[in-house]
């Protein structure tokens, strides 16, 4: 197989609205900063791919054809994706696919959400007459898996405010983050009122906007510049109601894992792995999704997470960008978890930088926990 | 570069209103039905593509929905284009060639019925100067047509031509939901929509599925003695601002007929997804078809389900060369207001 | 500055759209029977399982649930969460519990209200059934079911609930 890296990441400062720009300056600012990072002419991206959530977030259908212009595409490929919150990741992974059939030298890939735009809630909840009006969001989908969760491993209620708080600390080191929150901790975490049992207020992800995008490119064209080798990349879907599954510890999670880490030969993924940017929107899924992904056994996660295994000084940082819980543009949120562990092998990641991170993983889950994207990047391609 | 061919191919009959039918049920027939043909199951797909529009149904996840007709246990390696469900293949070939893939089950759907797809498809522009005008998908299509009308790139006579044709062609269709004659005076009676377009030069709102199966070089065998080989395959993007394009040519089709070497190439055939009558003979001119059958199934003149009628341009060229003896074809895939972005497939039947 | 002294700096541009929704025939079916206060479920003709409320296919499978299952209105509490924010659009006034239910012989579970009981007595494995509205209320929906109300049952351990293949 052709092998392909990360020679560009760029993103925007991400707000609960960025009311200075239109979605096409928010693409294109994301997108600047890549080509910039890349140290690339436009001449040299072969395609461009698009990723984002639903089209009735913004109300804007297909955007690819409005944002042909503002994304560079014209007179070229550009694919749209559109995989719910895995998006950003999946999209990350077809356009290295680009690359790796043979087909493309270099290719540009941006993903994007400008929630203040629309209204978020609404889009989710077309009001179909047949079905009972009982819909209580994202967060009420998910914390009864949370609950479950807890009850099976008998966790102790403070892990999801010291996820919360860890993520919100990491972010006051990285200025592109949507939440800033000075001083924060557990204990303010656990101050804030209760949403959805027995997730709080700040146990739960913002609303953003924001993009990201990113240049991968062929071996062959890499030159002398630095470099984040994609070394194992997958997506696995599974049914939404499908008897059997386990919605705490999806089964498309854990192929979804293993097959990263045989493309990668990484045989121990705590021991072998420096640091990830995992898909966390809700504080307790860091340690569902620790378990999930083979970092440790069953009930073991959240003993990881209390022993500060996962603090971006710890043995497995996690999210030290500070994470979805930190910024959530949604459609664009796997793909900052993809370019976040592409920083941190290319050593760009500045104040959030792990040191010496060589291997890092990046993940996106979308749909009722089913859909998955993965990555795993690092610093060399041996 | 690791060669891909098309080896199955079902669409389900078009349907004026599919509405006792969800995604799921939409999608589940024609997916058995290609599994029937060629004797295989989802355990046999190494990756799945499917395209679809969550605006046309007005769900904001219908492909969640209609993953449910797909046996994922175990999981599947599974991706979805917000685009015409040829796009679905355009990325299902790719992961084959990477290796990741020999095999790939593509499907899309699309119901118009449930929602007014005029004021729909308007979503599609610039939200801030366009949109908010509610620019219909006709009155868009409109503007090419008389530009190509007042250029003299074709003519009425071609408009005219291209819808009696595409009503005669309707009887090889066995799926096609516009199957009625009509002559010369029928078209000049019927009242316009948007000038110079009247009703029968535009598409009649669609409701359907379809899906199709690939496969690598080593694997095409083994499922059929006759696959169509995916020879080239490109396609490029147009500028979102009308007003900068020139309507009256597609420099973006030139560029892919030449990245396809298209001029030395004699075609048997060509599927077009040529949505209105002006760009029929629009295309046929530019892509130098003049003189090859072009639309034998009817095209979207006699069924246009959106999300679908790209990939049914390849998977009736597929079947015009698997079913006579022609050797190439040519199929058309577009998305977006005046031919926006457009996708052109070389299939070719032998070595 | 006040409020009005702030440029605006954005426009509104309404969209409204309408749509036909359509449930889907194995739906319509099942709701046919939920306005006569049935609840019937799909199986699966291959592996069995147990679909309510049904969308029309087994994805373990990928086969249509053409098997009609006749159920009751009982079943046990999976999990469960205590919403304490407003939704817009959702008339329900908060605290309110949404639980995923899990009826007696089916093989999924959906979401619900359950009420007629002090929250912090609700717990997962809690047996549960329907209490319905007034039969001449009765629609289309799932919403016949006001909510669920606990029963004196013994609780049911949830880890035996999942589905096997048999």
């Amino acid at each position: 197989m052709i092998q392909a890296g990360v020679i560009g990441v760029g993103q925007t400062k991400y707000d609960a609205k960025r009311r200075d720009v239109s979605m096409a300056g928010l693409v294109r600012e994301a997108i600047d900063n890549a080509m910039l990072a890349a140290n690339l002419e436009w001449d040299a991206i072969d395609a461009v791919i698009l990723g984002k959530a639903p089209d009735m977030f913004e109300g804007v259908i297909m955007p690819e054809l409005y944002l042909a212009d503002a994304i560079g595409a014209v007179g070229k490929p550009v694919l749209r994706v559109h995989t719910a919150g895995s998006v950003g990741g999946s999209t990350a992974v077809i356009a290295a696919s680009h690359v790796c059939s043979g087909q493309f030298k270099t290719v540009l890939t941006v993903t994007f959400e400008k929630q203040s735009e629309s209204n978020a809630t609404w889009a989710l909840s077309p009001r179909y007459p047949y079905s009972p009006h009982i819909n209580a969001g994202a967060g009420g989908y998910f914390a009864p898996f949370i609950r479950e969760y807890i009850r099976r491993y008998d966790a102790p209620e403070h892990i999801g405010w010291k996820v919360a708080a860890k993520d919100r600390q990491n972010a006051l080191k990285n200025p592109l983050a949507h939440l800033h929150i000075p001083g924060i901790d557990e204990k303010m975490v656990s101050d804030t009122p209760m949403l959805w049992e027995p997730l709080r207020y700040l146990e739960s992800c913002p609303s953003s906007d924001g993009a990201c995008a990113m240049v991968i490119t062929a071996q062959d064209q890499v030159g002398s510049r630095n470099v984040a080798w994609i070394k194992g990349m997958a997506v696995r879907s599974e049914g939404t109601l499908s008897a059997g599954r386990d919605e705490v510890n999806p089964q498309a999670g854990i192929d979804c894992a293993k097959d990263i880490y045989n493309q990668a030969g990484i045989h121990n993924p705590f021991n072998e792995i420096d640091c990830a940017e995992i898909y966390v929107p809700f504080s307790w899924y860091e340690p569902m999704w620790l378990e999930n992904l083979g970092f440790c056994d069953l009930g073991e996660g959240w003993k990881l997470t209390d022993k500060d295994v996962t603090a971006i000084d710890g043995e497995l940082p996690f999210n030290m960008s500070g994470g979805v819980l930190s910024s959530n543009p949604i459609g664009a949120s796997g793909m900052i978890r993809f370019g976040e562990a592409a920083l941190q092998v290319m050593g760009l990641a500045k104040d959030h930088q792990v040191e010496d991170a060589k291997v890092a993983m990046g993940h996106a889950y979308g749909g009722a926990a089913q859909f998955f994207a993965m990555w795993i990047v690092s610093s060399s391609l041996d | 570069m690791k060669r891909v061919a098309i080896v199955g191919y079902a669409q389900h009959p078009i349907l004026k209103n599919a509405g006792a039918l969800n995604e799921v049920e939409l999608i589940m027939p024609v997916v058995h039905q290609l599994f029937n043909d060629l004797g295989i199951s989802q355990k046999d797909i190494d990756f799945t593509c499917s395209g679809s529009c969550d605006y046309l149904q007005g769900a904001a996840f219908a492909f969640v929905e209609g993953l449910s007709a797909i046996q994922t246990n175990p999981p599947i390696k599974e991706s979805h284009v917000e685009m015409d469900a040829a796009w679905a293949m355009y990325e299902s070939m790719l992961k084959i060639q990477m290796g990741d893939a020999e095999t790939a089950l593509i499907y899309g759907f699309g119901k118009s019925s449930p929602g007014d797809l005029d004021a729909i498809i308007s979503l599609q522009m610039d939200p801030y100067y366009i949109s908010p005008l509610w620019p219909d998908r006709v009155s868009l299509a409109a503007l090419q047509a008389r530009v190509l009308l007042d250029q003299n790139v074709i003519t009425s006579e071609q408009m005219l031509a291209s819808v009696i044709e595409a009503r005669a062609n309707s009887k090889n269709n066995k799926n096609a939901l516009i199957t009625d004659l009509i002559d010369e005076s029928d078209y000049l009676k019927n009242a316009m929509v948007s000038s110079p377009l009247n009703q029968l030069d535009c598409p009649p709102i669609s409701d359907g599925s379809s899906a199709m199966i690939i496969a690598s070089e080593e694997k095409a065998y083994e499922f059929t003695d006759h696959p169509i080989w995916i020879e080239g395959i490109d396609h490029r993007i147009e500028s979102s601002n009308l007003g900068s394009r020139n309507l009256a040519t597609s420099k973006t089709l030139q560029a892919s007929m030449d990245q396809l070497n298209l001029k030395n190439i004699k075609f048997d055939v060509a599927e077009l997804h040529t949505q209105f009558s002006h760009e029929l003979p629009f295309l046929k001119s530019l892509l130098n078809l003049q003189d090859v059958p072009t639309n034998l199934s009817g095209g979207p003149l006699v069924g246009n389900v959106m999300m679908c009628a790209g990939l049914d341009a390849i998977g009736k060229t597929y079947e015009s060369l698997k079913n006579n003896q022609f050797t190439h074809g040519l199929a058309h895939a577009t998305s977006g207001p005046c031919l926006q972005h457009n996708m052109l497939v070389h299939l070719e039947a032998q070595k | 500055m006040s409020a009005e002294d702030i440029p605006k700096d954005y426009s509104e541009s309404p969209i409204n759209l309408e749509y036909f929704y359509t449930a889907g025939s194995a739906t319509t079916r099942f709701l046919n029977q939920v306005k006569e206060g049935n609840i019937v479920g799909q199986g699966c003709p291959k592996c069995k399982a147990v679909y309510v409320p049904p969308r029309g296919s087994c994805p373990r499978c990928g086969v249509a649930t053409d098997i009609e299952v006749p159920l009751t209105d009982k079943g046990c509490i999976e999990s469960f969460t205590v919403v304490h924010i407003p939704i817009p659009g959702n008339p329900i006034v908060p605290p309110y519990v949404c639980a995923m239910i899990r009826l007696d012989g089916a093989n999924i579970s959906f979401l619900h209200l359950i009420q007629d009981v002090d929250i912090e007595n609700i717990r997962i494995g809690m047996r549960i059934q329907a209490v319905w509205k007034p039969k001449e209320e009765w629609t289309h929906s799932l919403e016949n079911i006001k909510w669920f109300a606990p029963i004196d049952e013994p609780d049911v351990d949830v880890a035996t609930l999942r589905f096997h293949e048999s």
